[in-house]
């Protein structure tokens, strides 16, 4: 029993790679040359990740799945405790179903990240960074810059990105989400991608040859 | 102003199909076997002849780097691609990755074999999910069409393009970080030398370039050195791809010649800054780990790495993140000290203890309740995190506070008197953090 921002929960008693993660290591062991197969821990662990929400519909790294990479890699267990607790993107604890994960750097913040958070917030009725809400379905996490910054502030639910976001538009992309839907990600107000609101001012007056 | 003719990402915003098709019909991939034929030397040399520096946010020039690698080596050597894209406020390499992915594959090919690389990989940072399955698409089909992989574009030349992910780790964006993630560690930076080009990836020569130096390669090898080097400013020569985001009306990137003047570019492609050029408070020029500039020098320094190196910023990765007069600047500035804090590795104790102090003390400048005395203290800190690291982070961590002390010590001190007016009763604890 391990504790996690005060809630408990248990580890699995075991893990073992089902065929699709099993195939997929193999795969991916090829990218590195012979030898250099800890190269793959990362990828490893997410298949690791993504095995756990098939199967539990929490996307989480127990230890039991750590040791099973460990053992695929031929890596001393600790070395793959140390990488999954390194980077930011494994979670060593269960999560919700759906995780929001709320961008508050700079210039997220500047184009009002803080009221993403308190919708987010109110439509879930998560109190603090890091907790899972009531029913199961939202884990809420605080984020640094993921890398989007043009179409501030960011939303992110799994891996995807939700654009150009506030207040009321988090509320419904929730919404949404209870119901089973998954709107389309990008930016909320329709905006071609990076380019300016209204449409590009550059790039306007190219012709390409046709496409063969 | 460039012109769209004279612009290298003509896919910028996703308009048109990113993938193979798309992209042979915006040049890429055109006779990439005859660039090859001109040998090892000659494309380093048309690259140094450019001008082109380093897009990653040092602006090192990116031929000298390539002719560091060994003319002769006996084991194999690597192109490592630097898409951990993880400075706040920029994301242009996001759009290159997800819209022109080929400019990125072609160049991956063209720079690993100007340096003698059996194989490029690519390290993504881990939020783009979505970037990376589109850029494995991207070299799925270059694979299937025989430009890369054996005899690569009918060269004869044999070279592989890897996907690496990482997993959300800022550190991982420092090439020494970078390389030993994608060894499989944590990504705690090596100490240097040696550098990459002699003791790299796996323990061989290998040279790390971010992805916005590597997509262009092709383009200039197309259209020549002098072309390139005619746009953009002496010594600071080409374009670029500039990230404005902030309190702007429009924020947007944008691909603009080097040595545009701040206020063009923002007026002319973001629409301005919110209630016009007057309401503007500061410009944070060039990614958060540069110091900020107050709108006096905003009003007309110029985009390049010289010029704002001249007003004591830098054009790092031309992520340009606006303020106008209703932002809290310590507070924005106090953030950016959370960022760091958070993503310091630990290795180096000034950097993991500073960074602490640092943003502890940033959070207590934010409320005013500090002595007066402290901000010269703070500078000071800053001082002794500033050089004495293994890495570049200390600093990084450092500059966005003294742009702040150097240009804003008036508002920290009007904080200062407002909080001990509110609470002149209470005694103001002292920073013995
Ligand atoms: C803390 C830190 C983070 C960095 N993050 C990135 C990054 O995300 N992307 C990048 O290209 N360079 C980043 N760099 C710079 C790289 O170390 C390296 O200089 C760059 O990738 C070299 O490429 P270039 O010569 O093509 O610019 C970072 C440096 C430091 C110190
Ligand atoms: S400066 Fe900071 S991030 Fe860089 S190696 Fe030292 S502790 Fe790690
Ligand atoms: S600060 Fe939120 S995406 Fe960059």
């Amino acid at each position: 029993m391990a504790e996690s921002n005060g809630a408990a929960f248990e580890q699995p008693a075991s893990f073992a790679f089902d065929a699709e993660s099993a195939a997929e290591i193999d795969r991916l062991v090829t990218k590195y040359p012979p030898g250099k197969q800890a190269s793959a821990v990362i990828p490893a662990l997410y298949v690791v990740q993504k095995q756990m929400k098939r199967q539990t519909g929490s996307a989480w790294v127990p230890l039991k799945g750590m040791d099973a990479v460990g053992a695929r890699l031929g890596m001393p267990p600790i070395r793959v405790y140390e990488v999954a607790t390194f980077y930011f993107m494994f979670n060593t604890h269960p999560i919700g179903k759906f995780h929001l994960q709320v961008c508050t750097t700079t210039p997220c913040w500047l184009r009002g990240s803080d009221a993403v958070t308190a919708a987010c917030r109110e439509a879930t009725g998560i109190q603090e960074w890091g907790e899972t809400s009531a029913d199961g379905l939202f884990t809420m996490t605080e984020v640094e810059c993921v890398g989007a910054c043009v179409n501030a502030p960011i939303l992110q639910v799994d891996d995807d990105f939700y654009e150009d976001m506030d207040a009321e538009r988090v509320k419904s992309l929730i919404e949404a989400l209870r119901r089973g839907e998954r709107p389309a990600l990008g930016s909320a107000i329709g905006r071609q991608t990076s380019a300016p609101e209204g449409g590009p001012n550059t790039l306007t007056t190219l012709q390409f040859a046709p496409e063969t | 102003m460039l012109q769209d003719k004279d612009r290298i990402f003509t896919n910028l915003y996703g308009i048109h199909d990113p993938f193979l098709k798309g992209a042979r019909a915006r040049g890429d991939w055109d006779n990439t076997a005859e660039i090859l034929a001109r040998g090892r030397d000659a494309i380093i040399d048309e690259i140094k002849k450019s001008g082109l520096r380093g897009r990653g946010g040092a602006g090192f020039p990116t031929g000298l780097k390539w002719s560091f690698m060994p003319k002769q080596a006996d084991r194999p050597c690597y192109l490592v691609v630097n898409a951990d894209e993880s400075e706040p406020g920029t994301c242009k390499d996001r759009d290159i990755i997800r819209h022109d992915p080929h400019k990125l594959v072609e160049g991956c090919l063209v720079a690993g074999f100007a340096m003698g690389a059996c194989a490029a990989y690519i390290y993504i940072r881990g939020e783009f999910y979505n970037e990376a399955v589109a850029l494995q698409h991207a070299i799925d089909e270059a694979y299937a069409a025989g430009l890369i992989g054996k005899n690569a574009c009918g060269s004869g030349y044999d070279y592989d393009v890897f996907l690496h992910r990482g997993a959300g780790a800022y550190i991982c964006g420092e090439e020494t970080a970078l390389l030993e993630s994608l060894e499989g560690k944590k990504g705690m930076p090596r100490m240097k030398p040696p550098f990459p080009a002699g003791v790299g990836l796996y323990g061989c020569p290998s040279t790390v370039n971010n992805v916005e130096s590597i997509a262009v390669a092709p383009t200039i090898l197309r259209r020549g050195a002098a072309w390139f080097s005619s746009l953009g400013r002496q010594n600071n020569t080409g374009q670029k791809v500039f990230c404005i985001s902030g309190h702007v009306n429009k924020p947007c990137n944008v691909e603009e010649e080097l040595g545009i003047p701040l206020r063009e570019l923002i007026e002319k492609y973001a629409g301005g800054v919110r209630g016009g050029w007057d309401n503007l408070l500061a410009v944070i020029p060039g990614g958060a780990s540069v110091p900020l500039l107050p709108k006096s020098i905003c009003d007309e320094v110029l985009m390049d790495f010289d010029s704002l190196r001249a007003v004591r910023s830098g054009l790092g990765t031309a992520a340009v993140i606006v303020m106008d007069k209703s932002t809290d600047v310590i507070k924005a500035i106090a953030r950016l000290s959370k960022f760091y804090m958070h993503e310091s590795c630990g290795q180096c104790t000034p950097c993991r203890e500073g960074t602490g102090w640092m943003w502890r003390v940033m959070t207590r400048m934010v409320e005013g309740r500090a002595e007066p005395s402290e901000i010269d203290t703070l500078e000071q800190v800053t001082r002794q995190v500033e050089g004495h690291t293994i890495c570049a982070l200390g600093d990084a961590a450092a500059w966005p506070i003294q742009g702040l002390i150097r240009h804003f010590r008036p508002v920290m001190l009007e904080r200062i008197e407002a909080y001990k007016s509110r609470s002149s009763t209470r005694p103001v604890p002292m920073a013995a953090e």
